[in-house]
């Protein structure tokens, strides 16, 4: 299937006059002119992932989307599968998340399976399907260290936090190679700050809202109370920004400075990490 | 409010030569393709940086008779410094909140912790900022807060609530003009931070709800809708070209 085609049969699914708008205004679209107001239509009408569909798949024209941005949106596909599943499966699950605190996880579901249906629609036929996952982190053994994920609160938000933190660097790590294709970019990384707003609630329900270090919105040093989850912070104590120790320009202490800055994952060191969750 | 939203407390770092070592660091590490680093010969003067060497690029900010500012988003050193001008902003905001003689009874002792972690954060992204400009950086901005109500939690907040989206949106947005690789891996390391801001605030005000992550995608507004936003807090005009 071509992106044209594609695109088209998104626009079929928006709001006649703005498909109209989405058409028309193409050229305008490849600027990047229109992106925002474009999108905030689709907000309106609850149809951001196809509008931004559209506006990916448009600036490629009849040409299908470059092998470098399908690699790209097929990981990100991957980890978002993983955590919509995840989240689908943890909201059903009878006794689990207690009431107080269901708006916040029906939230972040909502979310991450429009990121999906965003991906996938934007990747057509090149979307790969969704993997059959191991909660429980034992390659799918079920019995891995997370086994009482679905059935202990505690277990839940700590691998719901992993999820979100990895997301988030994940996101940050493809940002350069998706630097030529400036929609999709963009389309990324309002997913990827999204990411970051999740993984923020998460961390600080973690701790009661309390916002005792670790418990924080964001991550201090590469400290982690989730035993098992190292390898999703390591690096996030990094002081060199640009070359340069940022410790030496600022009177701000090192740990708020680790802070202040997230740092990439690659995609190798991203699917490393999610593997024992892939079966 | 008469004080700049630049409020360094810390000299630079020189080198013996009276360098400013860590932007010149900076520039060299951060894989700035074809900028030129003019080292000047004499103690005392600081590095100069100049833009890309690209035809047509401009050599930083243009700053006019009555202290406009005019950035040109076809050079990335005026990206980097769309981005300094709202984390000076930011920082000034919280430095403001943090020395209100209210701020110890306003607030909670966890959003106590919140606002001066934020406050530290916003403050290293301006001094960063700073540092990578060095003196292509355009002047310290003069703030507006006359609407807020530095006494008040929920004028606090709300406005809080207002410049973490605003930045959000406003790194979002701006990524697409950045050129290098190097500096679009900065924004990126600081748009999730203030994210994460964003969402912890919108949290203090509504707590358990939604609205920590009110959409699925966050905007990425154009730098016209973020500096109109911004432009009552700020006494500078600054507008922005080739965006």
């Amino acid at each position: 299937m071509s992106t044209q085609l594609r695109a088209d049969g998104l626009l079929a699914t928006i709001d006649p006059e703005i498909a109209s708008r989405l058409v028309t205004r193409r050229d305008a679209i490849a600027k990047g002119a229109a992106t925002s107001g474009l999108v905030m239509a689709g907000l309106r009408l609850g149809t951001v992932p196809a509008a931004l569909a559209a506006l990916s798949t448009s600036a490629f024209g009849q040409s299908r989307l470059p092998t470098t941005v399908i690699g790209v949106l097929n990981f990100a596909l991957v980890l978002e599968y993983l955590e919509a599943e995840f989240y689908n499966r943890g909201v059903a699950a009878t006794g689990l998340i207690p009431a107080a605190d269901r708006t916040i996880f029906t939230t972040i579901q909502g979310h991450e399976n429009t990121h999906v249906e965003y991906l996938k629609t934007t990747l057509g036929a090149s979307a790969r399907p969704k993997p059959t996952f191991d909660y429980s982190y034992g390659n799918g053994s079920g019995t891995g260290p997370f086994a009482d994920v679905f059935t202990n609160y505690n277990t839940f938000k700590a691998v719901a936090q992993a999820f979100e933190d990895t997301g988030v660097r994940a996101y940050k790590g493809q940002a350069a190679t998706l630097l030529p294709y400036k929609d999709v970019l963009q389309a990324a990384l309002t997913i990827h700050s999204v990411e970051a707003r999740h993984a923020a609630e998460i961390r600080r329900l973690r701790g009661n809202f309390g916002d005792n270090e670790p418990n924080q919105g964001w991550i201090t040093r590469a400290i982690t109370d989730i035993p098992g989850t190292e390898a999703v912070y390591a690096g996030e104590d990094n002081l060199i920004q640009g070359g340069v120790d940022v410790s030496t320009i600022t009177p701000v202490a090192a740990k708020e400075l680790t802070e202040a800055f997230d740092e990439p994952l690659t995609m190798a060191q991203v699917l490393a990490i999610v593997d024992p969750f892939i079966v | 409010m008469s004080t700049t939203l630049d409020t360094h407390t810390r000299e630079a770092g020189r080198d013996s030569q009276g360098v400013s070592f860590e932007r010149r660091n900076f520039l060299r590490n951060a894989g700035l393709a074809g900028a030129a680093i003019a080292l000047a010969g004499c103690a005392g003067t600081t590095t100069e940086l100049t833009a890309p060497a690209k035809s047509g690029d401009p050599q930083g900010a243009v700053i006019g008779p009555n202290g406009e500012i005019t950035l040109d988003f076809s050079s990335d050193i005026d990206v980097l410094n769309y981005a300094y001008a709202l984390e000076q902003l930011e920082a000034a905001f919280y430095v403001t909140v943090a020395t209100n003689a209210a701020f110890g009874t306003i607030f909670a002792a966890n959003e106590q912790r919140v606002l001066l972690d934020i406050r530290d954060h916003e403050v290293a992204h301006r001094d960063f900022f700073a540092a990578a400009l060095g003196s292509a950086k355009i002047p310290n901005l003069t703030p507006v807060f006359t609407a807020i109500n530095f006494a008040d939690r929920t004028s606090v907040l709300q406005t809080a609530k207002t410049f973490e989206d605003l930045g959000v949106s406003a790194y979002n947005g701006a990524a697409r003009f950045i050129k290098d690789a190097g500096y679009l891996g900065l924004a990126g390391k600081i748009v999730s931070v203030e994210a994460r801001h964003a969402s912890t605030i919108r949290d203090l005000l509504n707590n358990r709800s939604g609205d920590f992550a009110p959409n699925a995608f966050d905007a990425g507004n154009t730098p016209q809708v973020v500096l109109t936003a911004a432009k009552p807090f700020i006494v500078q005009s600054i507008t922005v070209i080739n965006a």
